[in-house]
């Protein structure tokens, strides 16, 4: 896992820095991390460079975690890139909306870096 | 802060949310500061020096709001062992810190409640600078608190519910 680009989006810059080490943590190579602070600037960063995986909260003002899912299968350069959705929201509802609309893997906040060792490496593998 | 409100009594199946309060509480301070929060030896004064009041609405099933109050200090704190630098760099984000705690402790408190996931949505949190305010409840609403140290420190928090 060499050189993973990565665009981390979540309205808080405390918990985009804690995904990140989180990722470095588990055992992930990063090259250029992105950060976006809600679905509309994410969409936007999307064409300032090749990004490998997405990483997507869901409550976040101005567009949501779930629409910013949904719209991206729409943009021709992200399609392919695999998004695993980081929120406090826990249900089986919202599990299944993400994973509907496109997400590869949901990981419950709070989390430890072995959850999102878990959750991340097969997705980047691509066994997800 | 003072509280206003109308304390209608503990509703029925509500018995046990203090304990997961805590449990929410001190999940998140485990998983994601590293750091152990201990059960206050005693009922914390009136004044406790609490300047930071981070705040998250509960809508749905549930209506209410979610507090954590704390002392500036430890809101460094937070941000220093969520980030893991010195507290000396973590002040700046010690506001977003203390944010996304409440944020965390209310959607995992929600989630231990069998049905509460899906029917209640959580807002963005916000927070308060100083002591001197007061929270007015509108309608009857119960309160739940408990009372945590944290390295040393007093957290205390609060779920008001109105419904």
């Amino acid at each position: 896992m060499n050189n993973i680009s990565v665009l981390i989006v979540d309205d808080s810059s405390v918990m985009r820095k804690i995904i990140e080490r989180s990722l470095v943590q588990a055992g992930v190579s990063l090259g250029q991390v992105l950060g976006a602070g809600n679905g509309m600037e994410a969409l936007a960063m999307l064409s300032q460079g090749k990004v490998d995986l997405i990483l997507c909260d869901i409550n976040m003002p101005v567009m949501d975690g779930l629409e910013f899912v949904k719209q991206l299968s729409s943009v021709e350069s992200a399609k392919g890139i695999p998004v695993v959705m980081i929120t406090t929201e826990g249900s089986e509802h919202h599990v299944m909306q993400a994973l509907s609309a496109g997400a590869r893997g949901y990981i419950r906040k709070p989390f430890t870096p072995d959850q999102v060792r878990e959750h991340v490496l097969p997705v980047l593998a691509g066994r997800v | 802060m003072k509280t206003t409100s109308s304390n209608a009594g503990a509703r029925e199946g509500r018995e046990c949310w203090a304990a997961l309060l805590a449990l929410s509480a001190r999940e998140v301070f485990e998983r994601m500061l590293g750091s152990h929060l201990a059960s206050a030896p005693e009922p914390f004064a009136d004044d406790e020096g609490f300047d930071l009041t981070s705040m998250v609405g509960l809508a749905g099933e549930i209506c209410g709001i979610m507090t954590v109050r704390c002392r500036a200090e430890s809101a460094v704190l937070m941000a220093s062992k969520m980030l893991g630098v010195d507290a000396g760099q973590a002040g700046p984000e010690m506001w977003d810190a203390v944010g996304e705690v409440c944020n965390m402790i209310a959607g995992n408190f929600k989630n231990k409640i069998a049905g509460m996931g899906d029917g209640c949505m959580l807002s963005v949190p916000t927070v308060i600078t100083g002591a001197d305010y007061t929270l007015h409840a509108l309608v009857d609403s119960d309160k739940i608190e408990t009372r945590l140290m944290f390295e040393e420190l007093p957290l205390l928090v609060s779920l008001e519910v109105h419904s």
